[in-house]
């Protein structure tokens, strides 16, 4: 495929009309502040535009391409009508700084967002000016942080990461100023009690964790985990990545969370778009709200606005008030579950991921096998000695069956791991044609394992060299002349 | 209400048999009750596609969209060609997942180098990423590539853009690290006194340009200055100046950032909008967030893949640059079909007219007794002018004939903005109402 730099050079459209201010009232740049080299950009006609792009689109796989089980991230159906009410001019047209009594719509946006999903996690205040899930990591940790200091306690430094959690929470931990205490998951894929129990003291901030955790089983002894981390005098973060499966069945305000990231985009059915934009609000008990980012959102007098005076606040994360028109599709996916969808959905999430996961448990090891919630792992440890066939090669197979892998190598606890996480919005016959196609892939493990490792034949291109790109980064396009 | 659940009654019974469990509850059986909510949550029951459509737009009638912006402030009303949305709104780049299988994500992955090869243009500088959240949040994302060990401070013009000061302050504090403050006069920032806050731990000098006021300023001087102490120069941009004024990389600094969202991206609210960042060479890999190159696939075919991933979240854990994950992939496609479209003519023209209609306008607008010009030296597309009435009041006076006015600052003062949106008609009946109240 060319590169838009190296398309022919066409004429471009008009976009504009001609600059209605007469000649003679133009004042002209002073040269010496003016540009030298002037920026090389593409020339192209409109009709070359559409098709470069309807080109590359065709080479793309998006949720509505096909089943797309990738784990912990949660590829639901992108429901049609969020995008169109967030394409309201009504909408799109609202200067951030306008006056607040001609953003009322906006703010009622934000307001109502802010309801459902306190009520839906437990919380008691909601903040969505993070822009994706590891700022709202960053953001909650902020909070913890300001919470400590203002009880002028300065010794909390520590924050304890189980080693199955995401990697964005040790670095967003860090960002923010804090140590990693990393501790190891017991056998069982869980938080292990005793060792919890041996890095929580004086100096503990506080634990993240993710619940269903990376493995995709429910933490057992929740309880215990928030009651030994707050023993200590620390707080307990919630992950939400993993929200799906719970969502409207199980609280995190419930488990002894004191706060909380939600991503939008898994969760609450707003498009990955590729890598973002996002939403990653946080949102926290009542007695940590003096914290959250400025300004935030209150009612005063009826109407609603935009309070910026809060002295203990972290400050501001992202300049406005985030990703808003994301918080618009999440308030278009609320209103069309509601009180009963929302945890239908959770249950159905919960039961095509078991439901899956028998299906090629016949075929493959279960990294843990136990009752999952939304997702599971594989563990491809023991097929790699027999065969020689690792998770990149089985996970490469099924693109040529027009299937999307699951997350490769992930969590770092199970060796060859590949996490599958189907989502709720799957048919039972999609399905069906998974455990198939994996167990056809299992069948030639076996008798072919060369196929494998060539594996994917049918796709536009084959095992792309990572080493090369990184050992000899080529970054951009460089013209010949 | 079904929501989006695909499934029968049929097949979930099927499906639940299949696992031996009676009903749905059974799926959470080994999960202690004592975590369990009982009650039915209290938000409102659910509701067909065109109930919800009805509500969202009678929300949206709550606002008011004003037909004439002459505010910017950070967030800028330009016009948006149709091929922007036609190409954005397609389904398989709204829908897919950031580009880990290359093979199924070509189309997505070369969007990104083309991105990133016009970031890289448009700055002058050799490296950019596939974009972070916005433009503060670059910002400040920039600031930290440049501390180092012994180099713990940050000197950030007080003319940038109060929400990019206070998001770098934020991540520079958490991280133990100190914001100083440099001042500013006449609308530009007093290089005069950074030289003296210059020293062996200054990490890195910020400044904006146009800055917070519409001025533009001396980056090349303050690379100088910041050079002198071995600290880097960060300079926070705007996509259409760089078509018309010295780029980042003619002034010699080491880092580029900026707000995206001019290039095809609506008002919003705020946002989505695209934070970009491009640097030297030298500091590629202390870039955050997702970088994308070129390489060969196994039949020796040019192909695009995520690269450099050693400095990354997901690889380093807590020694990673940055904790980035998504970033505003969508966003900077968005820019890419924007600047394809326009094209080098039609970005160039774009930035004459913006700069041409303001210049007409603060012409005209600080003729008025009591809208005198704040600042003298050059501007972009925004300048600040006095009111000879409380701001408030003038802003009422112009939201009633459907116009967003000037943004109030302190001291009674108002920023202005005009683009190529504004024609000349619009121009002139705003200096008439202005003129009923300039006395």
């Amino acid at each position: 495929m060319k590169l838009l730099f190296e398309q022919c050079p066409s004429q471009s459209p008009q976009v504009l009309p001609p600059c209605d201010i007469p000649q003679q009232e133009v004042i002209p740049l002073p040269a010496q502040l003016g540009r030298k080299n002037p920026p090389r950009l593409p020339q192209m006609s409109e009709s070359e535009v559409a098709r470069h792009y309807t080109a590359l689109a065709q080479q793309v796989f998006g949720v509505g391409s096909g089943f797309y089980p990738l784990g912990s991230c949660t590829m639901k159906y992108n429901p049609k009508i969020n995008e169109q009410v967030a394409a309201l001019p009504g909408f799109t047209g609202i200067h951030p700084l306008q006056p607040e009594e001609t953003m009322q719509g906006c703010l009622e946006v934000l307001a109502l967002a802010e309801q459902y999903l306190c009520e839906i996690t437990g919380m008691d205040a909601m903040s969505f000016q993070p822009a994706a899930g590891a700022h709202g990591e960053y953001t909650g940790l902020l909070l913890i942080r300001a919470y400590h200091l203002a009880r002028g306690d300065h010794k909390r430094t520590n924050i304890i990461v189980p080693d199955s959690a995401h990697g964005t929470n040790p670095a967003s931990a860090v960002m923010a100023g804090f140590q990693v205490i990393n501790v190891a998951s017991g056998p069982d894929g869980c938080v292990d009690l005793e060792k919890l129990q041996a890095v929580c003291d004086e100096n503990t901030a506080g634990l993240m964790l993710t619940n269903p955790n990376t493995l995709g089983l429910f933490e057992k002894d929740m309880t215990a985990i928030a009651e030994i981390v707050h023993e200590a005098g620390g707080l307990v973060y919630y992950d939400g990545a993993n929200l799906n499966p719970i969502m409207g069945v199980i609280r995190p305000g419930d488990m002894g969370f004191d706060v909380i990231h939600l991503n939008l985009h898994k969760t609450f059915s707003t498009p990955h778009g590729g890598g973002g934009p996002g939403s990653g609000p946080v949102g926290c008990k009542e007695f940590l709200a003096p914290f959250l980012p400025v300004p935030y959102p209150v009612s005063r007098e009826g109407s609603l606005v935009l309070d910026g005076e809060r002295p203990q606040s972290v400050g501001k994360v992202r300049s406005f008030y985030g990703n808003f028109l994301v918080v618009v599709k999440t308030l278009c996916y609320l209103l069309r579950l509601g009180a009963q969808g929302i945890p239908e959905a959770a249950k159905h999430a919960v039961l095509n991921a078991n439901y899956l996961k028998q299906g090629v448990a016949k075929d493959y090891d279960v990294a843990i096998d136990m009752p999952c919630m939304h997702e599971f792992v594989l563990g491809l440890g023991d097929l790699k000695k027999e065969t020689g066939v690792s998770a990149m090669d089985v996970a490469k197979a099924m693109l040529d069956h027009g299937m999307h892998p699951p997350t490769m190598y992930f969590p770092l606890i199970v060796p060859e791991a590949l996490m599958f996480e189907p989502t709720e919005t799957e048919t039972k016959e999609t399905l069906d044609e998974a455990i198939r196609v994996l167990a056809e892939i299992r069948k030639t493990a076996s008798e072919n394992p060369e196929v494998l490792h060539g594996a994917p034949h049918h796709t536009a291109v084959r095992r792309p060299d990572e080493v090369q790109a990184a050992r000899h980064p080529v970054l951009r396009y460089r013209w010949e002349d | 209400m079904s929501g989006y659940l695909p499934a029968t009654d049929v097949e979930r019974d099927e499906m639940l048999a299949a696992l031996g469990l009676s009903n749905l509850d059974a799926l959470y059986g080994h999960i202690p009750d004592t975590v369990k909510r009982v009650e039915r949550l209290s938000i409102p029951e659910g509701a067909s596609e065109l109930e919800v459509r009805r509500k969202m737009e009678a929300i949206a009638a709550k606002n008011t969209v004003f037909p004439t912006v002459f505010r910017g402030a950070g967030a800028y009303k330009h016009y948006i060609p149709a091929m922007v949305g036609a190409v954005t709104s397609r389904e398989e780049f709204v829908t897919a997942y950031t580009p880990y299988q290359a093979e199924i994500s070509q189309g997505i992955l070369q969007s990104i180098f083309e991105y990133q090869t016009m970031i890289c243009e448009l700055t002058g500088m050799d490296v950019s990423n596939a974009s972070v959240y916005d433009g503060a949040s670059a910002a400040a994302e920039a600031a930290s590539m440049c501390r180092e060990r012994k180099r713990q401070t940050v000197l950030v013009s007080a003319a940038a853009h109060p929400d990019t000061i206070r998001v770098i302050t934020t991540y520079t504090e958490a991280a133990g690290a100190k914001v100083v403050m440099i001042p500013h006069k006449d609308g530009i920032t007093d290089l005069a006194a950074l030289e003296p806050l210059l020293d062996e731990e200054s990490a890195c000098v910020y400044i904006q340009s146009p800055n917070f006021f519409g001025q533009i300023e001396d980056w090349e001087e303050a690379a100088r200055l910041a050079h002198g102490q071995k600290a880097k120069l960060i300079a926070g941009c705007n996509p259409f100046a760089l078509m018309l004024y010295r780029s980042p990389r003619e002034c010699g600094a080491d880092i580029a950032v900026g707000e995206g969202q001019p290039l095809g991206m609506p008002l919003s609210f705020g946002g989505p909008y695209l934070g970009f960042m491009a640097c030297t060479d030298a500091m590629t890999r202390k870039l955050p967030g997702r970088i994308v190159g070129q390489t060969t696939d196994l039949d020796g075919k040019r192909c695009f893949v995520l690269t450099l991933q050693a400095r990354e979240q997901h690889i380093r854990r807590e020694k990673a640059s940055s904790n980035v994950c998504s970033n505003q992939a969508h966003c900077a496609l968005t820019a890419s079909v924007y600047l394809a479209t326009m094209g080098e003519q039609g970005m160039t023209e774009v930035a004459r007219q913006c700069r041409t209609k303001a210049h007409y306008a603060a012409e005209k607008i600080s003729a008025l007794p009591g809208f005198e010009l704040a600042h003298q030296g050059e501007f972009f597309h925004e300048f600040v002018t006095g009111c000879p009435i409380p701001a408030g009041e003038l802003n009422a006076r112009l939201a009633d004939k459907g116009i967003l006015g000037g943004l109030p600052l302190e001291g009674n003062r108002l920023l202005w903005c005009v683009t190529e949106m504004n024609t000349k008609e619009e121009i002139d009946a705003l200096i008439s109402l202005l003129r009923e109240v300039a006395k």
